[in-house]
Formats: structure tokens, C-alpha cells, sequence
């Protein structure tokens, strides 16, 4: 009996975890077949099983051109020579919108095996953080907590398993590179993250805290005693195979259309800055917040007749197409100006990395902080991006109360931002009984965690995380069956980007608050 | 309690699972003309909100055209619809009376009884049944449950008038009638019959009596329509057995074809000697010592005696040995778990027949992981964990060399498992032969009687061999 136990690995609790969340996963392939991500991941397949690398970046069969770099491509190639056994029909780059029950079953199962990487690297990361040690029990402690935050983590399985996207096992890859900078091996951080940048490229959000964090903290062997950098310790050995790191992995991945003369392509498809300011649904970021106040000033303007009705361009940002518009009352903004947003909201947060390392803790909250601002005040921003912030949070809020708090306002209207994705009845259900199972088990266990001290919450929080229960009564149960359907259908979008996109800002606003006041206080903090 | 989230989390994992399985196919899912048992729950809606009471069992005339167009309707709102009222019934009646049983439990740490709870709710056969073949079993075994608690807890007013609903929903439940019947009898005979316990035998009658009237007002009204009613809830005329079916009777079947050799009322008078004989010690015990142990236990084996040897049985009704089996399921966590696997194996053709083959797979392994993980079965599989020690002490009188009955326990567990999954993949991936073709669907009937036969004598074994070390404990003292 023991050796069945053994063999069924089920004594242990992080495999009942990651087999009970893998269950799951089998159990929402049924969900949502027809999101125009699936058939996106099958174009890919056909793109790159069918046809020579010569005409990957260019072929234009389909409108979902290939836009990730040549690493997806190449996994997309592996993994259609497996998908041939299922079913042959998908691999044809004419069967536009092909979807079979075999296409689904094999393209659900790809995610659900990839996410083994993902669960490997919860597990380094679980090795690294020691949080305090509460009690005695299993469910208190920071890791069995951890491991649930990312397993389970609401915004991934809904992602990928019912929308249909593989960031399981990309964002494995970076949280394998982060715990491998916990445990100081710098060059394997380094070179997976080089390796996870030719996978995804809006990882490019995080990639100065890397850049930072190495050359400060790898490449400058010591500091001294006040923290501060010690120019004569600066290691050329270490910076030159860092650099040839990151080198050969672009050489491999960009190399061969680089032979090709296909660069400029290729570029083009990965950074396509034809699209508007925002998506159809408004990320809930600060451009969010700007269209709502251009809307309302305009509004405004136009009931007081400040403004002329025929100067108001007729396209709508509303209206749920992708184009570029003009704002009426406030100035427009284009992609430089985003850019600059972005590169002045991320200095503070690098001049700390930099004069004030704090160790592996001082660079995750670094790259949140990146991911954070890059969320804010990016071109094209995807909802889904959040992502990228509350992955690398969730390791920094098991460790203190202050940061539990950030990560609990900024995780669950993050979450709720996320709601518009699946708008299916049938999905209805599971996308509010998944996110009921993660808000509260994330805020009891870590209310449990900090129980000794003061709060998580002040009054206006809870009130404000609150709200978003009568929020989504009112837009999917109230909305739907009011006049205003016909007129006004985008206000329910309207409502959750608005609301949400106050909650991330202040949670933005605090983190960095909390940064800035850390670094200025600790100056002998321990790595 | 404390850890009161814990408990809101499993509950809305329980949710969750009954949710996505309900996505899947259904029974009968575009399969005229027959349909399944959606069609069937969506036909009665059709009679009952259409018809007057009156003629609710009389329906037999299938050219009454204003409702015959409804007949096979099937759309994704309507499914949606369905799914949704058994989610509601579910969230209502049986999940809070699992939740209210799991926190009532006594000598057991909060974990564990969270940890209970959400095995029970994870239980395969139920969900797969209402929300994949498309039932509402969880409101008769709710009501059920809300009996035993009421019972157990000492409210045995309420608990009767519980379980008087639960039949009055679904007849079925009478396999649990007797158990509740006798226990309370014990309780009345123990409080003494010439003073509180003939009140309170008064108390129960009436309440009994009442809500049966209650509920069967309306057709009272002629005597043909009585007698209508109970000739559509007990249908002797279909035979000793139909389909396949876990018990022993379509087992034998396969050897000697008793059901054409043998004629109509030879085989009623068969059946109904023999699920009285077999349930007969385990009732007369709770009589005399009523236990709120032993009244969990006789359920148990009340209604597998009743599965295994009655008229009529259908595969599902093994959903009524689960219910009581899931109750026990903190006190014998091996042998539980084992029976509600193989539970959920007996039904195998249907779910098959309904496409739910990842669904099942899927849920089972999940139940298992739990269990596994929260009562870890497989260190409590010594004579007393199994509650088989004053047996073995017992029959070591006799055998002074029987001393590997858990050993023997086990390696019965490893065969029957390794058994359920060969078969599993054999239906799965084979075709029957040309002259069997029922090959599969009656191996694992055969199989799964087996398993159940060993289940019977097991738990009459823990029934009656409980009060002798009781006794002798006493005796001792």
C-alpha cells in the first residue's frame, strides 16, 4: 500500500494541487470553442506545417497573421506535427474557422501538457520564498498559499483554458528565470528569459528590470558598505557572457530570416502600431480613464454648447472597432507619446533598482512595477496584459502584509477586468463561480497569514472591492434587459474598464509609493 | 465554524465541477425518437404546467397535439435552462444538508471535516447522473439527507417529515424506508412504550400520515386515478430486470435465464424473499439497539440489499447505496471509497451510452486525489481501522492462524481496481465480438455484483459484530 501511495505521488500536497487543477482544465475543454484565439492557434499550425520558413512572416491567407516571434513559430511547427495524428484537415491554411471536436481535444490538451512547465517553476518558486511561519498547519503556510495563488490562479484558466491562449507555460518561463535569480544563478535567469522574450515579445514590458537588475547586482561583484556601487568590482567576464547569452539566443531565433532579408517583416508584424489607442474593450488603464474623461468633457461641452456637433468626429471609440481615432476635447495621443509615459512612469522604479538594490525581492518588485507601467500608459494595451503584474505579485504577497494588500485590490479588479472576455451564457457560471472560489480564498488566507497585524483593507477598499458584486449584477443581469441595450450597448464595457481601471491605478499608485519609501528607508537591508 | 471559507471554497469547487460536467452531452441528446431522460424531465414539465391535476397520471393519449409540438424540443437556451434549475435544486436542498452533516460530525477535526465535505460533493456518480445524463436525484437524496441528519441530531419530527418529502419526490427512496422505520421504532421502544415512547410513536405516525396526504390530496379525488398512480410508480409488469443492471438477478441472468423460465409471480415472490431475508438481521439489531452508527451502517446495507436483489432495479439506483455510503465515509474511509468507485464503474454503459467518457474519467480521478489526500486510505487498512477487529477476534477463536484479513483486504482492492480499469479501457477501445455483442456492458454488471455481494457481507458483518464487543465491553466493566 505504501508503494501505491508512492506511486500515485497523491501523499504529497503540491501534486494533489497541480493534479486537481489539471482536472479542472480537462474539465473546461468543452467550454467556449469558437474564440477567435483557437482559430488564430490552428491558422499558426497550418502557417507553419504547410509552407517554407521563407513565407511564415508573409503569408496573409487568413487575417490572424503570424505576430509572435520566430521561437512561437518554431513550437507552433513541433506541435503541428503532432496535431497531424488528430486530425489532418486543421493543417490547411484555406479551412478558415476549420474547427472538428478532435481539432478542440488536441489543441486544449497542448495547453493543459504545456502547463507542466508552469507547474515545474511554481515549485522553484515555492523553494524560494520563506514568508513568516504562522502556524502549524499545512493551509497557513506561505508556500501550500503560494502555490494555490498560481495554480490556481483565476486569470490563467480562464485565459487559457476557456479563451484558448498558452501563457501557462510562458509565464512558467519567467517564473523559472525569477526563481533562478533568487537562487543567484544569474546566467540560466538570464538566458531564460532571452529565450522567453523570442516566445512572446510583450515581455519586452518587463525586460529593463532584467537589464537593470543583472548588470547592477550580477555584473558589479560587491557594494559597499553603505549599499552603494563599487565601480572597481564591475566584472567583464560576467557582462560579455551575458551579452553572448543573450546574443546567441537572438542569433538562433532571428538568424534565419535575418539570412531571409526578412527582418523588417518580421518587425513589422510583431509591433503593429496601425492599431488604435486601445482594444475594442478598453484595457483598464490610465488611457481608459482619459477616454472616459474626454467623453464626459465632451458631453459636457456640448450640453453647455461650448462645442460644435459638427466638429465631433463620427467615429466612436465605443463603437468596438479597432481604429485610430481622435479624441474631441482632450489632446490625441500617439504611439511616441505613449512610449514616453511608459519610459518616465518605469524611471523611479529602475533608479531604485539601481542606487538601492535590495536583493532578488528589490528586483521582482522592480519588474511588477515595469509590468505595472507598462500596463498603464502602453499602446494597445490587451486586458489580458494584467497578467503580466499579478503573476510576479503573488510571490511578494506572501512576504508582507503592506504587499498583500496591493496584490488583493490589484488581483481582483484585474480579475474582473478579465469578465468581458467570455460574454457566453453558458460560460456565465464558471467564470463567477471561479472567481467567488479565487477572491475569497486569496483574501481569507491571506487575511489568516497577517492576521498579527493590522488589517489588509481600510474602509474605502473594502467598499470599492465590494462594489464590484453590484457591478456585475447590473451589467450582466440588470443591463441586458433595459431600454438602454439597443441605444447605449457599450456601457456595461464602459463600466467595468472605468471602475476597474481606478482600482489599478491606485493599486499602481501604492505599490510605487511603498517602493519609494522602502528603498529610501532601508540602506542595510539584507539581500 | 472556524475556517468558514474554507468550507464556502469547497462548496463552490463542488459547484464548479457540477457546472462544466453539465456542459457535456446529455441523455438522449439528439436521438429521436426515444430521447432520454431529458426529454423525460422536460415531458413532465410539458404535462404538469399544461394539464389540471386531475389529469396528470392519466396521460396516456400521445396525440394531445396543443403539447405535442414541444415534443424533442432541443435548443442551447433551452439546455441552458434545464441545467440551471438542477444546479438551483442542487445548491438548495443537498449541498446545505452535506455542509450542515459534514459540521455536525463529532470527534473530528475542522480539516477533516471540511476535507469530508468536499469529497462527498466531489462524488462522481451523482454529478455525472443529474448534470450529465440529466436527473434531479440530488433533491429525493437532499430531502433523504436532511431526514438522517434530523434523525441523528435527535429532531425526529423534522427528520420524518424530511424523508416523507423525499419519498413523496421520488419513490425510490422507500430502499431507505425501512431503516428509518426501524430506528425510530428502537428509539420509541427504548424511551419505553407506555410512556414518552408511545408519544412520541404517536407524534411520528401523524406526522407521517399527514404529509403523505398532503402531497397525494389532489389525486385522491377518484380511486381510479389512485390506483393509476401507484400502477406508473411501481412497475411490476416490466419484469424482474430490464437493460443491465449490477445486480444479482441479471448476473444469474447470465448463467440460467431465469427471467423467461421462470414465470411473473414465481419471480416477484424470489425477489421479495430474498431482500427481506437478506436485510432482516440488520433491521431486527437497530430495533433493539438503536445507534445513530448502526442506523448509517443498515442504511447502507438496506439499500444494497434492496439494489442487489429487488424488482425493477435500475443502474442508477445505486445512487441510493452512495448516499448512505458517503456518510460513513469519515468512519471507514478505505472501504467507502473504494465502494463509490466502483458505484461509479457500475454505471460505465450508461455514461458511455451518453458520451460523458472525460467527464467520468475525469471526476474519478479527482475523486480519488481527494480522498487519497484527505482521509490518506491507504494507512488506515489495519483490523480496527476497518472496523473488522472485533470480527477477527471472533473468528480467531476458531482459526487462531487468521490473522491477514487486511491483507487480504487489500490485495482485493488492487484486483477490483486493476479489473475496473482494464474493463474501462477494453469498452473504450475494443469492439465486441460479432455474437456477443452486450459483451462488455454485462462483464462489467458481473463485475461490479461481485464487488457488491463482497460490499453486502462486509458491512452486515460491521453491523452485527459492533454490539457483540459493545456487550462483551460491558460484561468486562
Amino acid at each position: 500500500m505504501a508503494a501505491l501511495t508512492i506511486a500515485t505521488g497523491t501523499g504529497n500536497w503540491f501534486s494533489a494541487l497541480a493534479l486537481g487543477v489539471t482536472l479542472l482544465k480537462c474539465l473546461l475543454i468543452p467550454t467556449y470553442s469558437h474564440s477567435t484565439d483557437f482559430e488564430v492557434h490552428r491558422n499558426w499550425l497550418a502557417i507553419t506545417h504547410s509552407l517554407p520558413i521563407s513565407q511564415w512572416y508573409y503569408e496573409a491567407t487568413s487575417e490572424w497573421t503570424l505576430d509572435y516571434p520566430p521561437f512561437f513559430a518554431w513550437f507552433e511547427y513541433i506541435l503541428s506535427h503532432v496535431a497531424k495524428y488528430f486530425d489532418q484537415e486543421m493543417l490547411n491554411v484555406h479551412n478558415l474557422n476549420y474547427s472538428s471536436s478532435r481539432t478542440l481535444l488536441f489543441q486544449r490538451f497542448s495547453v493543459i501538457f504545456m502547463d507542466v512547465l508552469f507547474v515545474y517553476a511554481v515549485r522553484e518558486c515555492c523553494k524560494c520564498i520563506d514568508g513568516k511561519k504562522v502556524g502549524k498547519e499545512l493551509t497557513e503556510k506561505p508556500k501550500f498559499i503560494l502555490s494555490v495563488l498560481l495554480l490556481w490562479n483565476f486569470g490563467l484558466l480562464i485565459v487559457d483554458h476557456i479563451h484558448f491562449q498558452y501563457n501557462g507555460f510562458l509565464f512558467g518561463l519567467m517564473l523559472l528565470s525569477i526563481a533562478r535569480l533568487f537562487q543567484k544563478r544569474h546566467m540560466e535567469g538570464a538566458f531564460l528569459f532571452a529565450v522567453l522574450l523570442h516566445f512572446k515579445h510583450i515581455y519586452l514590458y518587463v525586460a529593463p528590470a532584467y537589464g537593470v537588475y543583472l548588470l547592477r547586482s550580477y555584473c558589479f561583484t560587491a557594494n559597499k558598505p553603505d549599499g552603494s556601487i563599487r565601480w572597481k568590482s564591475f566584472s567583464f567576464v560576467r557582462v560579455i557572457s551575458l551579452g553572448l547569452v543573450v546574443f546567441l539566443v537572438s542569433a538562433l531565433s532571428l538568424g534565419p530570416f535575418l539570412a531571409l532579408n526578412q527582418l523588417p517583416q518580421v518587425f513589422s508584424r510583431l509591433f503593429p502600431f496601425k492599431r488604435g489607442l486601445c482594444h475594442a474593450y478598453w484595457a483598464p488603464n490610465f488611457w481608459a480613464l482619459y477616454n472616459a474623461l474626454d467623453k464626459v468633457l465632451s458631453v459636457i461641452g456640448l450640453k453647455l454648447k461650448f462645442l460644435d456637433p459638427n466638429n465631433i468626429p463620427k467615429a466612436s471609440m465605443t463603437s468596438g472597432l479597432v481604429q485610430q481615432f481622435q479624441h474631441t476635447v482632450l489632446p490625441s495621443v500617439t504611439p511616441l507619446a505613449t512610449l514616453i509615459c511608459t519610459l518616465i512612469a518605469i524611471l523611479p522604479s529602475i533608479f531604485c533598482l539601481w542606487f538601492k538594490p535590495q536583493g532578488p525581492r528589490g528586483f521582482l518588485r522592480c519588474l511588477t512595477l515595469c509590468a505595472l507601467s507598462s500596463f498603464m500608459f502602453g499602446w494597445h494595451v490587451h486586458e489580458k496584459a494584467i497578467l503580466l503584474a499579478i503573476l510576479p505579485m503573488s510571490l511578494l504577497s506572501v512576504g508582507k502584509a503592506g504587499d498583500a494588500s496591493i496584490f488583493l485590490i490589484l488581483t481582483t479588479t484585474g480579475h474582473y477586468s478579465l469578465f468581458p472576455l467570455l460574454f457566453t451564457a453558458p460560460e456565465l457560471p464558471i467564470k463567477i463561480l471561479l472567481m467567488l472560489l479565487f477572491t475569497i480564498y486569496s483574501i481569507s488566507s491571506l487575511k489568516t497569514l497577517f492576521r498579527k497585524e493590522k488589517p489588509l483593507f481600510n474602509w474605502m477598499e473594502t467598499f470599492y472591492l465590494l462594489g464590484l458584486g453590484p457591478l456585475e449584477v447590473c451589467c450582466e443581469f440588470v443591463f441586458p434587459f433595459t431600454s438602454w441595450k439597443v441605444k447605449y450597448p457599450f456601457i456595461p464595457l464602459l463600466l467595468t474598464s472605468v471602475y476597474c481601471a481606478v482600482g489599478i491605478t491606485y493599486a499602481w499608485f501604492k505599490l510605487y509609493v511603498s517602493v519609494l519609501i522602502d528603498s529610501a528607508i532601508g540602506k542595510t537591508k539584507k539581500q | 465554524m472556524e475556517k468558514w471559507y474554507l468550507m464556502t471554497v469547497v462548496v463552490l469547487i463542488g459547484l464548479t465541477v457540477r457546472w462544466t460536467v453539465s456542459l457535456n452531452s446529455y441523455s438522449g441528446a439528439g436521438k429521436p425518437p426515444m430521447f432520454g431522460d431529458y426529454e423525460a424531465q422536460r415531458h413532465w414539465q410539458e404535462i404538469t404546467f399544461n394539464l389540471p391535476v386531475k389529469q396528470w397520471a392519466k396521460f396516456i393519449n400521445p396525440d394531445w397535439i396543443a403539447l405535442h409540438t414541444s415534443r424533442g424540443y432541443e435548443s442551447q437556451a433551452h439546455k441552458l435552462f434545464m441545467r440551471t434549475t438542477v444546479l438551483i435544486a442542487d445548491l438548495l436542498i443537498y449541498i446545505p444538508a452535506v455542509v450542515l452533516y459534514c459540521c455536525c460530525l463529532k470527534e473530528i477535526s475542522t480539516k477533516k471535516k471540511i476535507a469530508n465535505a468536499l469529497c462527498i460533493l466531489l462524488y462522481p456518480g451523482l454529478i455525472l447522473i443529474d448534470y450529465g445524463h440529466f436527473q434531479y436525484n440530488s433533491v429525493s437524496l437532499g430531502f433523504a439527507l436532511w431526514g438522517v441528519l434530523g434523525i441523528s441530531c435527535d429532531c425526529d419530527l423534522l427528520g420524518s417529515l424530511a424523508f416523507c418529502l423525499a419519498i413523496n419526490y421520488k419513490q425510490m427512496e422507500l430502499y431507505h424506508a425501512l431503516p428509518f422505520f426501524c430506528f425510530l421504532l428502537g428509539k420509541c421502544f427504548k424511551k419505553g412504550l407506555k410512556g414518552k415512547g408511545f408519544v412520541l410513536l404517536v407524534k411520528l405516525a401523524c406526522i407521517v400520515v399527514a404529509s403523505f396526504v398532503l402531497c397525494w390530496l389532489p389525486f385522491f379525488t377518484e380511486r381510479e386515478q389512485t390506483l393509476q398512480v401507484l400502477r406508473r410508480l411501481f412497475p411490476v409488469d416490466r419484469g424482474l430486470f430490464e437493460d443491465k443492471v449490477a445486480n444479482i438477478w441479471c448476473s444469474f441472468n447470465v448463467f440460467l435465464k431465469i427471467k423467461d423460465i421462470l414465470p411473473r409471480h414465481i419471480q416477484l415472490i424470489m425477489s421479495f424473499c430474498s431482500t427481506f431475508l437478506s436485510l432482516l438481521p440488520a433491521c431486527i439489531k437497530l430495533i433493539l439497539q438503536p445507534s445513530s452508527k448502526g442506523f448509517k451502517f443498515t442504511l447502507v446495507s438496506c439499500a444494497l440489499s434492496f439494489f442487489l436483489f429487488s424488482f425493477q432495479v435500475h443502474e442508477k439506483s445505486i445512487l441510493l447505496v452512495s448516499l448512505p455510503v458517503c456518510l460513513v465515509l469519515s468512519e471507514i474511509p478505505f472501504m467507502s471509497t473504494w465502494f463509490l468507485l466502483v458505484s461509479t464503474f457500475s454505471m460505465l454503459p450508461l455514461l458511455l451510452k451518453d458520451e460523458l467518457l472525460m467527464p467520468s474519467v475525469v471526476t474519478t480521478m479527482a475523486f480519488f486525489i481527494a480522498c487519497v489526500t484527505s482521509f490518506s486510505i491507504f494507512e488506515k487498512t489495519s483490523e480496527e481501522e476497518l472496523q473488522l477487529k472485533s470480527f477477527s477476534i471472533s473468528v480467531r477463536k476458531y482459526l487462531p492462524c487468521f490473522t491477514f484479513l487486511s491483507r487480504i483486504i487489500q490485495y482485493l482492492f488492487l484486483i477490483s481496481v486493476i479489473t475496473m480499469v482494464l474493463l474501462t479501457l477494453m469498452t473504450v477501445t475494443l469492439d465486441p465480438p460479432q455474437k456477443l455483442p452486450d459483451l462488455f456492458s454485462v462483464l462489467v454488471c458481473f463485475v461490479s455484483c461481485l464487488n457488491f455481494l463482497f460490499f453486502l457481507v462486509y458491512f452486515n458483518i460491521i453491523i452485527m459484530w459492533d454490539s457483540k464487543s459493545g456487550r462483551n465491553q460491558k460484561k468486562i466493566s
